[in-house]
């Protein structure tokens, strides 16, 4: 059973599991793990007869917006969005993303995509979680490259939101904004503290309570692939494809 | 005097002038992929690209093209079919000028044209390099008593005004009213720009006015200064609610693009 569990369902289940006070989950460009566990955390909040809305701006079904794609920003620094997906090329141990690039800017060594809307998000919207499959010195930095959007702000600059948690294929950390420091929380199962120091460029705490990540248990299990898989195919049909072959 | 002017796809591509600030759609509100590659095969030069907030496989092809000096976007990438390789290297060569900006920023500079205001505030920003290397953005304290906090050190964006948009959707009226849905940045966008022009997959006999729910998502023809009726007018990008994207073209774009020769065979045969 345990063995049939896919590394992509575990990442789903443990977004899941940080969405489930929401009343509005919000998830931005490439994000299947983020989508798929909004909408897993929005169905068994309905079996306990609570309701969390999701937008996912990549489907046109599971949506809530209508404005046009300011929307999502008017939204969110009016503070009705609870919990938004950041990611980043390189995430430093201040909580600074950097979705530019490496090396010095702007003629960087290898240019990413772009800041897209992290630069207000991280500021608005109260729960920001930062999801980065990719676990290793070179994503998990010391001092980012170019700060796309910084992890904390001085007291005097308007800062409602900022970054919660940090979840990679290891390991899932949170974030003390005053302390400005990570805390590894929970480590994947075959995982061991030393091995998450060694590949992590910070430096960072380890929570006194810290725990393996659980598997989900059955009734999550069926939930998602029954239910969740084919509505993840009508917004990522390649990633529902590679993963339940739906 | 007909409502609103027809034109061939050739006549709005004449439009397009070289050192124009050209609008670009992301890749949900209509690419106009036939109008992009007749502009490309003309040879313009010195394109100002001002994306609303992201381009894909327009912006890449643009850049690829030698038709770019400088581009403002939030993002530049494939999606699903990863980085844009012509504008990443673009960048890292120093061949264009890139205005990093982030999606509200870009919204909010066509919303101060929009109301003809000089400029627009907006939170968050602030602290991150994006600002620091906007040497046309500013930061002030908040000067009202009534709102806000006092003395908060708030962003302006100064107003930014499109010389020509051009945009792909699924229909127009009898009336040249144009079916946009749900994605009123295309309004933003048309608000904005000093000419804007439509390509369309067909023309409708009907009124859009006519109908509560017609009239409420559509861009009103007083924007629109020519409608060109193109067929497949995304290709291979997606036209949201007529049809997807064709993958297999867009995957076969990201792996030729990769090298500039391989961009340069692809384009021959796209052209």
């Amino acid at each position: 059973m345990i063995l049939d569990i896919q590394r992509e369902e575990l990442l789903i289940s443990e977004l899941a599991d940080l969405l489930k006070k929401d009343r509005h989950v919000a998830v931005g460009a490439a994000s299947p793990i983020p989508g798929a566990a909004a909408l897993l955390a929005k169905e068994e909040a309905k079996l306990l007869n609570k309701r969390i809305r999701v937008t996912i701006l990549h489907s046109n079904k599971y949506n809530n917006f209508t404005d046009g794609a300011r929307e999502l920003f008017d939204c969110a620094a009016q503070g009705r969005i609870d919990t938004f997906f950041l990611g980043g090329v390189q995430i430093d141990g201040q909580a600074n993303i950097n979705l530019i690039g490496t090396g010095e800017y702007p003629k960087t060594d290898k240019r990413f995509p772009g800041s897209f809307g992290s630069a207000l998000m991280y500021f608005v919207v109260p729960q920001i979680i930062l999801f980065r499959e990719e676990h290793s010195p070179r994503t998990l930095v010391k001092k980012v490259d170019f700060i796309s959007a910084p992890g904390v702000s001085e007291k005097e600059i308007y800062r409602s939101g900022g970054p919660k948690f940090l979840l990679t294929n290891r390991a899932l950390f949170s974030f003390d904004k005053y302390e400005q420091k990570f805390s590894l929380l929970k480590i994947k199962q075959e995982e061991t503290i030393e091995n998450i120091i060694e590949l992590t460029g910070f430096e960072f705490n380890v929570d006194k309570n810290i725990s393996k990540m659980a598997y989900p248990d059955e009734n999550r299990l069926s939930i998602l692939r029954d239910k969740i898989a084919p509505m993840v195919s009508e917004f990522y049909p390649e990633f529902a494809n590679r993963v339940w072959g739906v | 005097m007909k409502p609103f002017d027809e034109l061939s796809l050739q006549e709005i591509v004449d439009q397009v002038k070289n050192g124009f600030v050209l609008g670009i759609p992301a890749d949900y509100s209509g690419v106009p992929m036939k109008f992009t590659k007749e502009l490309i095969k003309r040879g313009v030069k010195d394109l100002k690209l001002y994306c609303l907030p992201l381009t894909t496989i327009q912006g890449d092809m643009l850049i690829g093209s030698g038709c770019v000096s400088e581009i403002e976007a939030a993002a530049v990438t494939l999606g699903e079919f990863g980085l844009a390789p012509r504008f990443s290297e673009a960048v890292e060569n120093g061949n264009i000028l890139i205005k990093d900006s982030t999606c509200p920023a870009l919204h909010a500079q066509l919303q101060a044209t929009e109301k003809s205001v000089p400029f627009m505030p907006l939170r968050g920003v602030i602290g991150s390099d994006i600002q620091k290397h906007r040497k046309d953005w500013q930061i002030i304290s908040n000067p009202m008593t009534s709102s806000g906090v006092k003395d908060e050190p708030i962003l302006l964006l100064p107003a930014t005004e499109l010389d020509i948009l051009v945009f792909h959707a699924a229909c127009s009226d009898k009336n040249g009213n144009i079916q946009i849905g749900r994605r009123r940045e295309l309004s933003t966008l048309a608000h904005a720009s000093k000419k804007v022009f439509v390509t369309v997959e067909k023309v409708l006999d009907v009124d859009f006015f006519d109908n509560e729910l017609s009239a409420a998502t559509c861009l009103p023809a007083l924007y629109v200064d020519g409608i060109a009726i193109v067929k497949n007018g995304a290709w291979p990008c997606a036209l949201p609610g007529v049809y997807n994207s064709d993958n297999e073209e867009l995957k076969k774009y990201s792996l030729a693009a990769k090298t500039k020769k391989g961009f340069e065979e692809y384009m021959r045969n796209f052209l």
